[in-house]
C-alpha cells in the first residue's frame, strides 16, 4: 500500500496556494476600463516590438466591427475596446488553459487505459492501479473545465465570441452555425460528454477492484466489452469535444482533423504522466515488479505519439498551408506572427526533442533520462494548448505571465493532491488480473 | 583446414534455450545457431555482441533527408523555379512544408533499402552464394546448435545428450 508521503502533500498544498494567489493576483490586474488598457499595452510595448502592425489575421474577433464603418475615430474606439476584452480575458485564458491541460491529461489517460483493457493487453496491467489514479482526477478536473464554461456562457469572459448575441446579431457565419453553436446546446453537450467520461471511469474501476476479490473472470470479460464500447463513445465526444472547447474559441475557423490533434496532444501527455508517476512510485521502493522493459514499452509510446502529433500538427498546417484559402489560413497567419516563439517553439520541443533524444533504445530505460524527457514534453504540450487558446482570446497580448504560471501550479498542485489521494486508496498492484502473470514477467 | 565441430540438434526452442544457457555456464564455445524462426532472447543467451545496424539506419537516415533537400532545391528552385501554392517566394525555406513528405519518404527510403542491403553483406549473404547451414532440417522445424571441439568429445555430447537434444553427431567443417 501507498502512503501520501508528507512531504509531497506539502508540496502540493504549496503548489496550489502558490498558483491560487498568482491568479487572484491575475484577475484583480486586469483591466476594467479602457484608460487602464492603454496603460497596461504601452508600459509592455517594449517587450512585444510593436505587435499592432500586424492586424492580419484578427478578422475573427472583429466580427462586431464590420458596424462601425471605415471611420478612424470609430475603429479606433472599437480596438481600444478589443484590446481591453483581450486583457480580461488574459486571467480566464490562463486559468482555463491550465484546468484543460491538467484534465487533459487523465482524459487521455482513460483513453489509454481503455485501450489497454480492450486489446487484453498483456505487459501493463501492473500498472492499471497508477493509471486509475490518474483518470481519478477526471472528476474534479471536468467539473472545473465545465465550471469555467458555464461561466462564459454566463459572460464572466469573452473568451467564446459566438456566446455574445451582440456579436451574432453582427455575423451572417455565426447565424448560420447557431443551431449547433449556442449556449445551452453546448452546455448539453459538455455534460453529456463529461457524464460519459466519468461515469466510465468509476465503473471501469469499481469492476477492476471487484476483479480482486472475484473467483472467476466475469468482472474481467465485463470490463473488456464495456471499455470496447467507451473507446467507441470516447473517439466521437473527444473530437466534438475539441471543437467545442477549443475550435469554436475562432468561430469562423474550421479543421476537419482538429479533434485527433487535440487527441494525439492528450494522448501522448497522458502516456508521459504515465510514466513519471510509476517512475516516482518506484522511486519509494514500490511496485517492485515493474522492471525497466515497462518503462521502455511507455517511453516508446512518447516516441511515437510525439511523432504521431506532428504528423497531424503538419497534415492539418501543410493543407491549410497550401491552399492558402483566406479565411483558413488566417489561423496560422494569426499564430505565426504574434506567437512566433511559443508557436516554432512548441513544435522544436513536441518534435524533434522527443524525435532526437528518445530515439536510442537504451535511453528510454533510464529512469532519469525518461523523466527528464517527460517534463519537458508536458512543457511541450502545454504550449501547444497555449498556442489553440491565446491567440483567439488575448490575441497579440499574450504573455507567459503571473497567471499564466500561476494556473500551472494550481492545477499541478491539485493534479498531484487528487491524483496520490487516489494511489493510497488501493494495493498498488492487481491481483485476479488473467494476465498479472504476464505482465510480471514482461521482458524486452 | 578443417576442424571438428559437434552437431546438436532440438525440437524445441525452450529446450534450445535451456541448453544454450547451460552450454554456456560450462564454458564451451557456441559457433554458430541455426534456427528455423528467430528465437526472442537467443542472442542475448548466446551472449552476442549487440547489434550496430540500428546506427547505420540513422546514418542512412540523414543521408536520404540530405538527398531529399538537395534534390528538391535543384529541382523545385535552381534549375527550374517553381510557384507552389501561389506562393511565387523561390526560397527553399519558405517552399519547405511542401517538401516534407518528399524529405519524409527519402529518409525512410534510404534508411529501410540501405539497412537491409547492410544486413545481408555483413551476414555474408550475396546472390548464387552457396548455403552454409549444415542441416537442411533447420529451414523447417530442427535447431541446430554447433560447439567446436577441443579434445573434449564425451564431454560434450554427454552434456548436449543431457540438455535435450534429440540427436549429437561429430563432423568435420571445410573453413
Amino acid at each position: 500500500m501507498y502512503t501520501f508521503s508528507n512531504r509531497l502533500k506539502i508540496t502540493s498544498y504549496i503548489l496550489m496556494a502558490v498558483g491560487a494567489i498568482c491568479l487572484i493576483t491575475g484577475f484583480l490586474s486586469a483591466p476594467s476600463t479602457v484608460e487602464e488598457a492603454k496603460a497596461i499595452v504601452a508600459s509592455h510595448d517594449d517587450g512585444h516590438g510593436g505587435g499592432h502592425g500586424a492586424e492580419v489575421g484578427h478578422g475573427d474577433s472583429h466580427t462586431g466591427d464590420d458596424t462601425h464603418g471605415d471611420e478612424a475615430v470609430g475603429h479606433s474606439a472599437s480596438h481600444d475596446e478589443h484590446v481591453l476584452h483581450q486583457l480580461q480575458n488574459r486571467p480566464w485564458s490562463a486559468l482555463y488553459v491550465a484546468a484543460f491541460f491538467f484534465f487533459m491529461i487523465s482524459l487521455g489517460v482513460l483513453a489509454f487505459y481503455a485501450i489497454q483493457r480492450a486489446a487484453q493487453a498483456g505487459w501493463s496491467p501492473l500498472l492499471f492501479r497508477v493509471m486509475e489514479g490518474i483518470t481519478s482526477y477526471i472528476v474534479p478536473g471536468g467539473i472545473i473545465v465545465f465550471v469555467i464554461l458555464v461561466l462564459s456562457v454566463l459572460h464572466m469572459n469573452h473568451m467564446f465570441t459566438w456566446m455574445d448575441a451582440e456579436v451574432v446579431a453582427h455575423d451572417e457565419l455565426l447565424q448560420g452555425k447557431q443551431g449547433y453553436l449556442n449556449p445551452t446546446f453546448f452546455l448539453i453537450r459538455a455534460a453529456i460528454f463529461l457524464g460519459g467520461w466519468i461515469a466510465y471511469r468509476q465503473y471501469s474501476r469499481k469492476l477492476s477492484l471487484e476483479q480482486d476479490k472475484a473467483d472467476d473472470n466475469s468482472k474481467f470479460k465485463l470490463n473488456f466489452r464495456i471499455s470496447a464500447a467507451f473507446l467507441v463513445f470516447y473517439l466521437i465526444s473527444e473530437s466534438m469535444m475539441s471543437w467545442d472547447w477549443i475550435m469554436s474559441l475562432d468561430p469562423h475557423w474550421f479543421s476537419t482533423l482538429f479533434g485527433w490533434y487535440v487527441f494525439a496532444s492528450m494522448f501522448v501527455s497522458g502516456i508521459t504522466v504515465i510514466a513519471l508517476v510509476t517512475i516516482y512510485l518506484k522511486s519509494k521502493g514500490l511496485l517492485p515488479e515493474v522492471n525497466n522493459s515497462h518503462i521502455h514499452d511507455l517511453a516508446k509510446f512518447m516516441f511515437g505519439i510525439s511523432i504521431f502529433w506532428t504528423y497531424l500538427w503538419f497534415s492539418q498546417f501543410m493543407l491549410i498551408w497550401y491552399a492558402n484559402i483566406p479565411e483558413e489560413v488566417t489561423y496560422f497567419v494569426t499564430r505565426i506572427e504574434d506567437y512566433k516563439i511559443p508557436f516554432f517553439g512548441m513544435l522544436v520541443l513536441n518534435f524533434i526533442f522527443p524525435l532526437l533524444v528518445l530515439m536510442n533504445s537504451d535511453f528510454k530505460r533510464v529512469n532519469w533520462f525518461v523523466v527528464m524527457a517527460g517534463i519537458i514534453i508536458l512543457f511541450g504540450h502545454y504550449m501547444d494548448v497555449f498556442n489553440m487558446v491565446m491567440p483567439a482570446t488575448v490575441g497579440d497580448q499574450w504573455y507567459l505571465g503571473v497567471p499564466e504560471i500561476g494556473g500551472i501550479l494550481f492545477f499541478a498542485g491539485l493534479f498531484i493532491f487528487w491524483v496520490f489521494n487516489a494511489l493510497t486508496k488501493e494495493d498498488l498492484t492487481p491481483k485476479r488480473n488473467p494476465f498479472i502473470e504476464e505482465s510480471k514477467h514482461f521482458h524486452y | 583446414m578443417a576442424s571438428k565441430v559437434i552437431h546438436a540438434v532440438y525440437n524445441d526452442d525452450d529446450i534450445l534455450m535451456h541448453a544454450v544457457k547451460k552450454v554456456r555456464a560450462a564454458h564451451h564455445h557456441i559457433e554458430e545457431v541455426y534456427t528455423p524462426f528467430p528465437v526472442h532472447g537467443l542472442d542475448k543467451a548466446m551472449g552476442l555482441e549487440d547489434t550496430r545496424i540500428a546506427i547505420t539506419s540513422f546514418m542512412y537516415g540523414c543521408l536520404g533527408l540530405t538527398v531529399a533537400i538537395v534534390m528538391m532545391n535543384y529541382i523545385m528552385i535552381e534549375d527550374w523555379p517553381q510557384d507552389i501554392g501561389g506562393k511565387p517566394s523561390f526560397s527553399y525555406l519558405e517552399n519547405m512544408p511542401a517538401f516534407v513528405p518528399i524529405m519524409f519518404e527519402l529518409t525512410v527510403f534510404f534508411a529501410a533499402h540501405l539497412m537491409v542491403i547492410t544486413f545481408y553483406l555483413r551476414s555474408r549473404m550475396w546472390p548464387f552464394k552457396k548455403a552454409e547451414n549444415p542441416d537442411k532440417r533447420t529451414t523447417d522445424d530442427l535447431f541446430l546448435m554447433e560447439i567446436g571441439i577441443h579434445d573434449n568429445e564425451d564431454d560434450l555430447k554427454n552434456l548436449l545428450l543431457d540438455t535435450g537434444a534429440i540427436e549429437v553427431k561429430v563432423t568435420e567443417k571445410d573453413e
